[in-house]
């Protein structure tokens, strides 16, 4: 069959053109160009070349903020996965509570993250907030705008509060979308709740559970608006993550030019994970 | 070696899926539940196997109370209509899973993996994983998993219903065989007639969570007690015509057409029920009755024509060997075999001799 050559077509391609350049190529082609260059007022620009990303590569307070990062995003990973799942196995599969269970599961990923900040700053203020007063009133010594380790544990149960719902919804759905008649053939082979759950509910599961970890991913890798309301980074800059070091390098010290490449640098680090995470999870599934 | 049910009742709330239920099982038997979707088939099967309980009522197995027992201590094996294996186990470790869980050695194992392998035509595909084969052969595994372990009662709840023609057309062929030489009782569900003809063994009728007759496969088909039995046992659906007998002559309420019956009945209205394949559009042996018609839709399927007419008030349905092209609205001539007409009282009871 001859393929019809018709130029004109393009025209339909434009609207969308224009729009995504408005949207995502031209802002992110400025950040590019202040990558390369020093700015001063004016709008004067001298050529750096690739002097930023050097900087940046080599500056221990990046590895620090990249460090706090990873950490950050393998702990909740490392709950918010397996406790999506044992939530959504327990969650009821028929009857009234299905639609009670979702509506309660859905709430706190219906709550602006600004307020989830807000709302957990208040809640773990050691002297009036629920959590920190009780915490203290049974005996531990809790603080998390001074002590870097209740810092990060009040930083990480905000975010298994406000994000394992997602994984659990995502499970769910996945759960529900097995047949009974695979219960019913692993009880006739006599097949364990353990069995069964390895050999048929995480096979029948994976590739929710791939999208569930890839976005669990990428938003805690990229999480600002929950701990800078709630600790602001800090104390020192214990809970400052890249996001919230990028923050300050960009407009609390207006340094333009390095904050534009590890803009960049951030940019394909959360690219590549997700890259290489989709492809061996694409690649076991051609396998098997 | 038999399976009985007694009294055997099953209610979802205010529902009823199971009305009370009398059935026997012989050991060496393939036993067909024919029924439509609904009719309760299922349902029945789960509650055989130990799946499910009944309201009420008893399942006896060897002269043993078996109801409530679980299904793991029953030993029995259960094929579905959606290809049911682990996804992440081979074809071999599929086959082998019921054995493992009872602690067969390897050596048995792998002997009797091979052997039913062979027998549904797996063998070369041993190492593959369940998606990477075509539905027939994923079938073909799920049923190995049934026929591996020695199992006193194999299910088959509609196991070829989600193959394509062909791929069905095949195993319905082999599956007697896979069942000769077994002792066993085997449980069929299906909704296709042709399937429990070809199956043989016995065949009970199902409506509406009833079972309306159990008997022979032939006798049951042969013989319906009932209208009932006799729509659920043809497919396509019996022409249903209410008569007039009087002495012996028969005829329509609807025309003029008039044969002699050599039934020895009481004067009366009676329905008749005439099997599709029982009126062909061509006089051949005893269709002789002549019958006018009037096109509505005419089918080829295969080497067969399916003729949808009017005559009267009535809409009949006629299946005749090799293909005729009708007009929709075409004025015809269709004869009719009076030896094979079924009779049924006004309340739908089998009216025979005698």
């Amino acid at each position: 069959m001859n393929k019809t050559v018709n130029q004109k077509a393009w025209f339909f391609v434009i609207p969308v053109f224009v729009l995504v350049a408005f949207n995502a190529i031209i802002p992110l082609m400025t950040v590019v160009n202040y990558a390369f260059q020093e700015t001063f007022g004016n709008n004067v620009f001298m050529w750096e070349g690739t002097r930023w990303f050097k900087q940046i590569m080599l500056s221990e307070r990046f590895h620090a903020s990249l460090g706090r990062q990873f950490l950050f995003t393998f702990i909740i990973l490392f709950i918010q996965i397996p406790l999506g799942i044992a939530i959504a196995l327990t969650m009821p599969k028929e009857g009234i509570g299905v639609p009670v269970c979702l509506v309660l599961m859905s709430m706190p990923l219906l709550i602006p993250w600004n307020v989830v900040g807000a709302m957990w700053n208040i809640f773990a203020l050691p002297d009036i907030g629920f959590l920190g007063h009780s915490l203290n009133a049974l005996g531990f010594d809790y603080n998390f705008t001074q002590q870097i380790g209740d810092a990060w544990f009040t930083t990480i149960l905000m975010d298994v509060w406000h994000w394992t719902s997602l994984v659990v919804l995502l499970s769910y759905a996945g759960l529900r979308s097995i047949q009974p008649a695979y219960y019913q053939a692993a009880e006739i082979d006599g097949a364990s709740r353990w069995a069964i759950f390895t050999k048929i509910e995480l096979p029948k599961m994976k590739k929710v559970l791939t999208i569930a970890i890839l976005l669990r991913f990428m938003d805690s890798f990229m999480i600002y608006t929950e701990p800078f309301v709630l600790t602001g980074g800090g104390p020192g800059n214990a809970t400052a993550f890249l996001s919230i070091d990028l923050v300050k390098m960009a407009l609390g010290q207006f340094d333009l030019g390095p904050a534009a490449a590890m803009s960049l640098i951030y940019f394909f680090i959360v690219l590549l994970v997700c890259w290489v995470f989709y492809t061996l999870m694409m690649r076991n599934e051609e396998k098997s | 070696m038999s399976l009985e049910l007694k009294n055997v009742e099953k209610k979802i709330g205010l529902e009823t899926h199971i009305y009370p239920t009398n059935l026997k099982l012989q050991k060496n038997t393939i036993n067909i539940l024919l029924g439509s979707t609904l009719a309760g088939k299922t349902t029945l099967m789960q509650i055989m196997a130990g799946l499910d309980k009944p309201t009420s009522g008893e399942i006896w197995f060897n002269n043993e109370n078996v109801t409530g027992m679980k299904v793991q201590k029953r030993n029995v094996s259960m094929v579905y209509q959606q290809f049911i294996n682990y996804p992440n186990f081979t074809v071999y470790d599929n086959i082998a899973s019921p054995l493992k869980i009872t602690g067969v050695s390897s050596d048995e194992t792998k002997q009797r993996v091979g052997k039913v392998a062979e027998l549904l035509k797996l063998s070369g595909m041993l190492n593959k994983k369940p998606n990477e084969l075509s539905g027939g052969q994923q079938q073909r595994t799920a049923l190995a998993r049934a026929l591996v372990k020695d199992s006193d009662l194999i299910l088959l709840d509609e196991p070829l219903a989600n193959l394509d023609f062909k791929l069905r057309e095949e195993l319905r062929e082999e599956l007697p065989k896979l069942f000769e030489n077994r002792d066993c009782i085997v449980v069929y569900a299906t909704t296709e007639p042709s399937e429990a003809l070809l199956l043989g063994g016995n065949t009970a009728t199902l409506q509406e969570g009833k079972i309306i007759q159990y008997g022979k496969t032939l006798d049951t088909y042969n013989k319906p007690n009932s209208l009932v039995s006799a729509q659920v046992f043809s497919d396509p659906p019996m022409n249903i015509a209410k008569i007039k007998k009087s002495g012996d002559q028969c005829s329509f309420l609807q025309n003029d057409i008039q044969w002699k019956t050599k039934l020895n009945i009481k004067d009366g209205e009676y329905k008749v029920g005439i099997r599709p394949h029982n009126i062909t559009t061509y006089k051949e042996g005893n269709n002789t009755l002549e019958i006018k018609g009037k096109v509505l839709i005419s089918e080829i399927s295969g080497s067969e024509s399916l003729i949808h007419f009017t005559n009267g008030n009535l809409n009949w349905v006629s299946l005749s060997n090799g293909v005729f092209q009708k007009n929709v609205g075409d004025e015809m001539n269709l004869y009719m075999n009076t030896d094979e007409f079924v009779y049924f009282d006004q309340n739908e009871r089998l009216v025979s001799n005698g």
